[in-house]
């Protein structure tokens, strides 16, 4: 199955910058479908990204994250052709991990 | 299999369990105890903070203190969001020893929405995409040196992301 997540890593020396897009419905559960029934919470609570088996970044979200989310953040170090480990968790327990290359 | 930060992965689970069984047979409990130390450190998601309905209760619940406005906190909102599904919304600051970055819509049914940590080696600037339910103050909290720091700006919403 293709990864729900897409990484572009970018470093610039000093600095990598990190932007993420994944793929999840982020339901709110405050939303009704046409039926008029309401739709059950679905979303990512925690996401994680590892660089050097170092957690660089840790994203806890809520239920007012948009759908596929997007982030972006930046930190220090960071190699070209480095991994970077990413990973989600939702709220019922669903997770996928993706590793991406430093560009 | 993939694995998690919060214990929720069974396999991790018992593998952990595995592990600090074998090495109270093996070799007493010291292991044991950094592996709880490595749990601890993996702070929990913040259930609570997540499901207060005001701003200020959600802050009081992540941080335990209260905020004060400062003009070091860089909060980058729309004037106007036209869907309040899709609102980009960024935070960065020139405060030094930032620890963590938070965003709370005051007006939504949960005021917080995100909360980021920030290691020493991370820059303090996140961007995101939020949803609003309608015109609302966005509030962007900044831990630095143990002290939070916050910006507000409104944002007004023509079409609201909650489906209302």
């Amino acid at each position: 199955m293709a990864s729900t997540i897409r990484v572009r890593a970018t470093s610039s020396g000093d600095t990598t910058e990190v932007q993420a897009l994944i793929q999840h419905p982020m339901d709110s559960g405050f939303v009704k479908d046409a039926k008029g029934e309401t739709i059950p919470p679905h979303f990512i609570q925690e996401l994680t990204f590892e660089y050097d088996g170092k957690s660089v970044f840790v994203a806890d979200w809520g239920a007012a994250v948009s759908k596929d989310p997007y982030v972006k953040f930046s930190f220090k170090g960071g190699k070209k052709g480095d991994d970077l480990k990413i990973s989600w968790v939702d709220n019922k327990g669903a997770t996928d991990t993706t590793t991406a290359k430093i560009q | 299999m993939t694995t998690t930060h919060n214990g929720l992965s069974p396999t991790r689970r018992l593998i952990l369990q595995g592990a600090a069984t074998v090495a109270l047979v093996g070799l007493g409990n010291i292991p044991f105890s950094l592996a709880q130390a490595f749990a601890a450190a993996n702070d929990k998601y913040p259930e609570d903070a997540f499901r207060a309905k005001s701003d200020a209760d959600a802050i009081k619940s992540l941080y335990g203190k209260t905020a004060e406005p400062s003009d070091k906190v860089k909060l980058d909102a729309p004037e106007i969001a036209e869907n309040g599904g899709v609102v980009p919304i960024s935070v960065s600051t020139s405060l030094a020893d930032v620890t963590s970055i938070s965003f709370l819509v005051s007006e939504n049914p949960n005021a917080l929405a995100a909360s980021y940590k920030i290691p020493a080696s991370t820059m303090p600037s996140v961007a995101n995409r939020l949803k609003m339910a309608k015109t609302s103050n966005v509030i962007a909290i900044v831990e630095a040196g143990g002290k939070l720091y916050s910006a507000t700006k409104e944002v007004k919403v023509t079409v609201g992301g909650c489906g209302g």
